[in-house]
């Protein structure tokens, strides 16, 4: 099975700006992966690359089986906008969709900062079920999705 | 950055949120104000005032935002729900936002979900489906696929269903499809979904690809059209002008994200049948590889990123298909220019992607001529997951034209490797030397070196391994020895490798002692100058080398004898230690030079089977990503018992017999007649009789174990018991005689077990006739995951019908785990085939004729009565098969002898299927009835 396990932001002290899960975890479980890409995702400089493969022991009644993820992160100021897959899925495609998802945020609130996130949270789940549902990608074309949510806006 | 202030009673708390953030706030303060808040909340909930929907709203987004802060929120549910029906979207909205992202599946809540979620799904309001939509494929909890897996596609096809729903309605049903597939039934909507690549709106052809890729990959004819229109969409895309598609195109690349999945879709199939399918697809994929060659449109890297994603699925398919070799070469020799790019990124792509061309018989030469590059880049990449794919590849691009320079180039990059590979590319080298190994010298010296280079992570299966080696092959072991000894002589060396040349010269020393600078007593003074430094197991192995010493050397015997005889020997604390040297002792002074010679004869080759080491590769990385070009060739055996095994993976892990566990081996003779009492043993020793001490509380077999003891009759391995904590493997081999069973035990859990005692049982009536011991007990701690493996010998002096107890005790977390198995020693095990020619099976059988020699039994098939399956059984259950014997070619006739220490009982069976009546009748013949009424009880039992 190929696509998204979860996005996560977060900021360089591992704060969770946003985590939004494709699959079932428990409370535990995603705790564990927060501080997990946390840890190797900070660790990391330009001269690496942008992917890391993170080896995650699956639940308790299966531990002779591993669970191979791989996080595609990108670094935007003092944020990580990471997307964890399945470890055959295209580097290079999620690396391009966190881009395109950043300029939808970006022109969606006007150079988005942090505090964007953190007060707009309700709004940044709705540019990510634009994007991204059910952990493959939706929609890719930044001006149908901005026209949505202006659309959506005009509702509020 | 404030766009969208709004809610005047967010002010204290984004306050706080800021204040977490720039000032890192102190802890406590933060909770004091947020449990005021959810008082407030409350409060405001349990009101006698009737909230209006703009509070609801209000105070349900603050809970969310508390939640979110990372705090635990226990009410509200309820409001939220009530949000769901509001006409407001900001209202509706928050309510799905709160049920998304707090489900809780248990709820009566769930009812009064889904059915907000019905009507929003009826409303025809295309802002309400959407929610509505996105809050299933959200929690996609087997409730809602009940509740909506029937309704979801109708709005997918339906005529006038806007685009925007259709994309949400798509990927909503591959959510339930991945979590509840059964509840998804194909139907009339398939034939229109695949419609949809199609589709005017290339979000809706985005959408709908994942969906049809999902499905296809579970059901490939249902969807085999889709690749045609696959191929024209994608045929469109890549021939587009970069303009074309307007806001597709992203950094002047056409809908890059739609040709990645359209390649993905054409990866669950064959090349197209179809040769103008065909020939349109390769078009497309010349043209993506023409273009990677073009000049960039763009400087940024966002163009090249979305240029390669596409560029690299196209590599992906090509080499999935793996049948065209001028575009496996040109993907090849893309790839080679991307291991020189300046791009991190695209050279670690390169070398990851190249990795699986390598297996392809078309490009494995081109990809062997990057080889220096590879090397270069174990040497010079910064980035440690860098390094690791050059190490893949190396391996991957490995043959025996190769292979001397690869092994040595790993090796070099081992004594700098990371730590947190090393242990992997200990296992490749180890398997590289064995595989490509011309001259067994190389590979003995290659594995030393690895010994000495990076001896910590030289697993037990690497130095097991080299000891089966150089044991199975005559022609390498004067040369181990004289390596070993050679290697032995530096002043500090790993202790691995004091084990495995405690081995090697234990058991071939003598090829070496010819030299005067490697006499017996050079060679027994090396070892034990290294004894007082090495753990507890290595002393021990070393014990069993002096002994093998006194048999080789008797010059050396007193010498021996000596150090066997020091009190820091004798009365070592260790009771293992002791034992060994208490026995050993003794058998050197009493036994005599033939029953020594026989006792500690060479060890007799071990069965060839796969590389252990291979197998802990494969469980390390994953099936998938070890490449074994031989995989296919290896044997298997037949599960003669038909049904699928639930033998896990990690069984293949524990091929290995361990040459430590028991250095006397089975091929030894039973216990010398002057040997040391067993019972004087305190535990543990190499001969210890397990029987003797009677288990006291024992519990009653375990379910369903009846079934899985009748699964082994006919063979020899797989999982004897499984339950959620532990499972039980089995391995074994009989001869004549003598039976030599490996059991596994694997902890499934993540916690240890404790006092973990496994325990062999025979009832009194079974226990003069069969022998069992086991070898060496195993350590009382299993740690969450592990497994560990205990040997047990078996003898069998004479017939018998009961089946020796396994019982293991330990405990889990805080409680007591019993567990009683029967272990599968069948009076069959000792079986030996003899092959005979119909006068000779006839006139044995007249002989037989004597009412007590027979035993017959009729009775129905239990399973469907199959030729083939039925002539396995018979071999499997030991006798010879014997072809052309009975008149009637419908029979099967068999015979074999029953070896016991006491007796040689001859077998003839004889079994006719009666397809109509779907019944069997099974004669059995032997000498001895009570051993034709047991054969016969346990052969009818497998049909």
């Amino acid at each position: 099975m190929g696509g998204i396990r979860f996005i996560l932001i977060q900021n360089r002290a591992g704060k969770t700006r946003l985590a939004k899960w494709y699959m079932q975890f428990d409370d535990d479980e995603k705790q564990k992966l927060i501080e997990e890409v946390h840890a190797v995702v900070t660790v990391r400089d330009a001269k690496h690359t942008n992917f890391v493969e993170v080896i995650s022991v699956a639940d308790s009644l299966s531990v002779l089986q591993f669970r191979n993820f791989k996080i595609i992160y990108r670094r935007y100021a003092g944020l990580y906008f990471c997307i964890c897959v399945d470890v055959n899925d295209n580097n290079l495609a999620y690396l391009e969709a966190i881009h395109n998802f950043v300029e939808v945020l970006n022109e969606y609130f006007h150079n988005v900062c942090e505090l964007d996130l953190v007060f707009n949270f309700y709004k940044v789940y709705t540019v990510v079920d634009e994007m991204f549902l059910a952990g493959e990608i939706r929609e890719t074309s930044q001006t149908k999705v901005l026209k949505q949510l202006l659309m959506l806006q005009s509702l509020e | 950055c404030f766009l969208f202030h709004r809610g005047e009673g967010f002010n204290g708390l984004f306050l706080l949120a800021v204040a977490s953030i720039t000032l890192n706030f102190v802890k406590e303060a933060e909770i004091k104000r947020i449990n005021k808040e959810l008082a407030n909340i409350r409060s405001k909930f349990k009101g006698d005032k009737a909230l209006d929907g703009y509070s609801k709203k209000k105070y349900v987004c603050k809970l969310l935002f508390i939640f979110l802060l990372g705090h635990d929120i226990d009410f509200g549910h309820m409001e939220a729900v009530n949000l769901l029906s509001s006409n407001r979207y900001t209202e509706k909205q928050i309510g799905y936002l709160f049920i998304s992202v707090l489900v809780n599946s248990n709820s009566e809540l769930i009812r009064l979900i889904n059915n907000a979620i019905k009507n929003d799904l009826a409303s025809r309001n295309p802002t309400f489906m959407g929610l509505a939509l996105h809050c299933i494929a959200s929690v996609g909890s087997r409730e809602m696929a009940e509740a909506f897996a029937g309704e979801i596609p109708k709005v997918l096809v339906a005529g006038d269903t806007m685009d925007s729903v259709k994309q949400s309605a798509a990927l909503c049903l591959l959510r339930l499809y991945r979590t509840s597939p059964d509840l998804v039934p194909m139907g009339d909507w398939t034939s229109r979904v695949v419609h949809l690549l199609n589709d005017q709106h290339l979000g809706v052809v985005t959408a709908a690809t994942s969906l049809i890729t999902t499905l296809a990959q579970k059901n490939p004819e249902e969807f085999k059209t889709s690749v045609s229109l696959a191929v024209s969409r994608l045929s469109r895309i890549v021939t587009s002008a970069s303009t074309d598609l307007q806001d597709y195109t992203y950094y002047f690349v056409p809908a890059p994200w739609l040709s990645v999945k359209l390649l993905r879709l054409l990866q669950c199939y064959p090349p197209p049948e179809d040769p103008a399918v065909r020939g349109r697809l390769t078009e497309c994929l010349e043209t993506i590889l023409n273009k990677a060659q073009e000049p960039p449109k763009s400087k940024k890297v966002q163009h090249s990123n979305a240029k390669n994603a596409v560029l690299f699925e196209a590599i992906s398919l090509i080499i999935h298909h793996d049948s065209e070799p001028n575009l496996l070469v040109r993907a090849c020799n893309q790839l080679g220019q991307f291991l020189q790019h300046r791009e991190t990124n695209l050279r670690y792509l390169a070398l990851e992607s190249m990795c699986t061309l390598a297996s392809s018989e078309f490009s494995h030469e081109a990809v062997k001529t990057h080889i220096e590059t590879v090397i270069n880049a174990l040497k010079t990449e910064r980035d440690v997951s860098v390094r690791q794919r050059a190490v893949d590849l190396l391996y991957a691009m490995c043959d025996r034209s190769n292979a001397p320079q690869i092994v040595a180039e790993m090796l070099s990059y081992l004594e700098t490797a990371d730590y947190s590979i090393r242990e992997e590319i200990v296992l490749k080298v180890a398997i590289l030397a064995e595989k490509y190994a011309v001259d067994y010298t190389w590979y003995v010296d290659t594995i030393l070196n690895l010994i000495r280079i990076a001896g910590d992570y030289v697993s037990e299966e690497v130095w097991y391994r080299v000891i089966q080696i150089v044991i199975n092959r005559d022609d390498v072991q004067g040369y181990a020895a004289k390596t070993v000894f050679e290697a032995l002589q530096a002043p500090a060396c790993h202790e691995n490798l004091v084990k495995v040349g405690g081995y090697i010269l234990g058991e071939f020393g003598n090829l070496i002692a010819g030299d005067p600078r490697s006499s017996p007593l050079i060679q027994f003074n090396l070892l034990h100058s290294k004894f007082h430094l090495c753990s507890v197991p290595t002393r021990a192995l070393l014990l069993s080398t002096y002994i093998k010493f006194v048999n080789l050397f008797p010059e050396v015997k007193p010498t021996i004898q000596d150090v066997l005889r020091s009190d820091s020997q004798l009365r070592n604390a260790d009771v293992e230690l002791q034992q060994r040297a208490v026995e050993y002792l003794r058998l050197s002074t009493v036994a005599s030079t033939d029953i020594l010679a026989t006792v500690l004869e060479e060890m007799p080759p071990f069965p060839e089977r796969e590389s252990s080491i291979l197998a802990k590769l494969k469980k390390k990385k994953g099936p998938s990503t070890v490449t074994d070009l031989e995989d296919t060739k290896r044997e298997r055996s037949v599960d003669v018992n038909g049904g699928p095994e639930p033998a896990p993976a990690s069984t293949s892990a524990m091929s290995t017999p361990s040459p430590s566990a028991d250095l006397l081996g089975l091929g030894a003779a039973p216990p010398a007649p002057a040997g040391p009492p067993p019972s004087s043993s305190g535990g543990g020793g190499l001969l210890v009789d397990v029987f003797s001490d009677s288990a006291s509380v024992v519990a009653p077999l375990a379910p369903g174990s009846e079934d899985n003891f009748a699964r082994f009759v006919c063979k020899n391995n797989g999982v004897l018991f499984e339950n959620q904590l532990l499972q039980i493997g089995l391995k074994s081999e009989f001869r004549q005689n003598l039976g030599r069973m490996f059991i596994f035990y694997g902890n499934k859990t993540s916690t240890q077990f404790l006092n973990f005692t496994p325990t062999l049982i025979c009832s009194d009536e079974l226990q003069p006739n069969i022998l069992g011991f086991i070898t060496k007990p195993v350590d009382p701690t299993v740690e969450g995951g592990a497994q560990v493996q205990q040997v047990v010998n078996i003898e069998c002096v004479s017939d018998f019908t009961e089946a020796p107890v396994l019982n293991i005790q330990f405990r889990y977390g805080g409680t007591f785990q019993n567990v009683s198995v029967q272990l599968p020693i069948t009076l069959n095990k000792f079986f030996q085939p003899t092959e005979m020619a119909s006068q000779d099976f006839f006139q044995r059988w007249k002989q037989l004729s004597n009412p007590q020699q027979e035993v017959q039994n009729i009775f129905k098939a239990k399973h469907p009565m199959d030729t083939e399956v039925t002539k396995a059984k018979i071999i499997g259950f030991g006798s010879a098969l014997l072809e052309e014997v009975d008149p009637n070619p419908a029979n099967f006739v068999g015979a074999g002898i029953i070896h016991t220490k006491t007796t040689q009982i001859g077998c003839l069976l004889r079994l006719e299927p009666n397809l109509q009546a779907q019944m069997y009748r099974l004669t059995l013949r032997t000498s001895k009835e009570a051993v034709s009424q047991r054969l016969c009880e346990l052969l009818s039992a497998q049909f």
